[in-house]
């Protein structure tokens, strides 16, 4: 079995939001020089789904790819020191400006290429835009099933398992392999990388893949390829006006609370 | 941009159009008086009743399999219904609500039909005739506004952003058959499991209590119950508890949880970290108890508590009983005076 988890490096999403700042002229958000760039917390869930995978298989082929700058090599090596086996860095200037569409596009191609993918993984959004978009893009372009939000991933007889978190419980789905997985933080947290991993880690085979590699011109990936367009980039407006509820005691503060509420007709 | 109307993916909840689907159907008749066309709703368990009943709630059109089957959502089911009625009206916009079904259906249709899809919207605008999307990002502490270079946009839009459109039973609508073929399904649902939550749902509760890391534990959620109870309201919580399985995850309210808009949000040790924010800030009137007078939920909340939730909240219910029972008293003296 080969599983492919894709990750994306973030700035750290647990830093205090005082660590960015938004550039409105340049619409870009900028994390403080110094600041952590670490893999999205839904991705690691992910390549922790396909350790669990593996370790119920026995046996399983894991490969950590992510698209970004020469820097994101770190984010497969995290994800190597976790477990998986190899590596693949889609890097290319050309891929810069892209958008949920590209980056989609992009990955399907690389799983393409590397041609015997029973599963992708990957987490339901990434931490910095939130969109949740490219796992079912990913599906859609390969046309593979796709099941989105997973608490649980099993894997047995060619096909996949999943609980699916939804509003008030979860569904349980069953698809045939290939197939598309998004996880969701109900799946637990990942583990951290071991000495052991984190020592062999830096031996395992990491391949670098351009545009032309793919087969990808440059209208169809980063810029040139988007669909999105961003407009406006900004930092909401805090109401800002909190009432401080007064008393000395914690019997004061509720007796002053409830007569507020009585007052707003909340009662 | 030409007159092409707007689709509204309609979700049900015990046979009716949920409350999201009516706001998005309210929001589609906004969007139409400018750019013209017709609304339509695909809804694919919808019988006649049904689509008579979406119709009084703003659509003019109806798309449905008319499968009961298909009233919860199954991904590859709704995905093919909604791209062959999105294929039929040509539409300059499918709108979903945002919820777990939404988030799913939304990207897979958008990539289906060479659109794009903005995901969690607060905002779907017109500006000179360009659909402008606006959805928290960054842990809901930006905000982006994005348009779309593709003849298709789909989005889904949180709960309680848009008024839903008064219900009118005098409107005329007609319905349209999606044919759907049952085999084609690939990852098939063999099993529902759902928790059985409170008495009031909490995406539809006029009053939540939510707790968060600050209550320290499990038992914090007793003490909320008995203020929920007594405010008739629904407990919610932050991604912490949930995580560490302090309450089920279906009580988590936040960018990846629920979008709740209540009259009266009240958040009990809950810091107001963006991604929970997201999920409440446009609640009418939002309370915090905290014991750190730092919290960023100060600057969110319009009335706060610095103290202790345990002393606070008993305090808060005994004073609410009182001020009830001498509110019943005053009103019967004055019935006896008249």
């Amino acid at each position: 079995m080969h599983i492919v988890v894709c990750v994306k490096q973030v700035p750290d999403p647990e830093a205090a939001f005082s660590m960015f700042k938004v550039d409105e002229q340049a619409k870009k958000v900028i994390p403080a020089p110094g600041l952590r760039m670490v893999v999205s917390p839904f991705d690691e869930q992910a390549l922790e789904a396909a350790l669990r995978v593996r370790e119920a298989a026995g046996e399983a082929r894991i490969t950590v790819m992510t698209l970004g700058a020469d820097s994101a090599r770190a984010a497969i090596k995290h994800g190597l020191a976790m477990g998986a086996d190899d590596g693949v860095l889609l890097t290319d200037p050309g891929f810069e400006d892209g958008d949920a569409y590209t980056t989609a596009r992009v990955l399907a191609a690389a799983v393409g290429k590397l041609g015997d993918c029973d599963m992708v993984l990957t987490g339901r959004q990434a931490a910095d835009w939130d969109a949740g978009v490219v796992g079912c893009g990913i599906a859609e372009l390969l046309q593979l099933p796709a099941i989105t939000f997973a608490r649980d991933v099993k894997v047995s007889n060619g096909a996949v398992r999943v609980e699916r978190v939804v509003d008030d419980g979860f569904d349980v789905i069953e698809a045939p392999l290939p197939v598309v997985v998004t996880v969701s933080n109900e799946l637990g947290a990942a583990r951290a990388p071991s000495l052991r991993e984190t020592m062999r880690a830096a031996r395992k085979p990491v391949v670098t893949w351009a545009a032309t590699d793919l087969g990808l011109s440059r209208s169809e990936v980063g810029a040139g390829g988007a669909r999105r367009v961003l407009e406006r980039l900004f930092v909401p407006a805090k109401k800002g006006a909190c009432e401080l509820v007064a008393g000395a005691t914690p019997e004061e503060q509720g007796a002053n609370l409830a007569q507020r509420l009585l007052e707003a007709k909340l009662l | 941009m030409s007159a092409r109307g707007v689709m509204v993916v309609a979700e049900l909840a015990a046979g009716k159009p949920t409350s999201v689907s009516r706001e998005l159907l309210g929001l589609a008749r906004e969007l139409v008086t400018e750019i013209g066309g017709p609304v339509c709703a695909v809804c694919p368990a919808a019988d006649d009743t049904l689509a008579a009943d979406l119709v009084a709630h703003g659509a003019d059109r109806v798309y449905t399999a008319d499968e009961p089957a298909l009233a919860d959502y199954d991904s590859d089911a709704w995905t093919t219904c909604a791209a062959w009625a999105a294929r039929a009206a040509d539409p300059a916009v499918v709108l979903v609500g945002h919820t777990t079904s939404g988030a799913d259906l939304a990207p897979r249709l958008a990539f289906r039909m060479e659109a794009a899809a903005a995901t969690g919207c607060v905002g779907v605008g017109l500006d000179a005739g360009v659909l402008r999307f606006t959805r928290p990002c960054y842990g809901g502490n930006v905000r982006e506004t994005v348009s779309f270079n593709t003849q298709l946009a789909v989005a889904t839009v949180r709960g309680g952003c848009y008024n839903a459109f008064p219900r009118d039973e005098r409107r005329r609508g007609d319905a349209v058959k999606i044919p759907f073929d049952r085999t084609a399904l690939r990852a098939r649902v063999i099993e529902r499991q759902r928790e059985s939550g409170g008495d009031v749902r909490l995406e539809d509760a006029r009053v939540v209590i939510a707790g968060g890391r600050g209550l320290d534990g499990p038992k914090g959620f007793e003490v909320l119950a008995r203020l929920a109870r007594e405010l008739r309201g629904a407990l919610g919580a932050s991604r912490v508890p949930c995580d560490l399985g302090w309450c089920p995850h279906s009580m988590q309210i936040g960018l990846t949880g629920k979008t709740v808009t209540p009259e009266l949000y009240i958040a009990v040790g809950i810091s107001g970290a963006g991604h929970h924010m997201a999920g409440c800030g446009n609640a009418r009137t939002i309370i915090a108890i905290n014991t750190d007078p730092e919290a960023a939920i100060y600057k969110e909340a319009h009335w706060g508590v610095v103290g202790d939730y345990r002393k606070v909240i008993p305090s808060l219910i005994e004073a609410i009983r009182a001020l009830r029972a001498s509110e019943a008293k005053n009103n019967q003296a004055a019935d006896t005076r008249r």
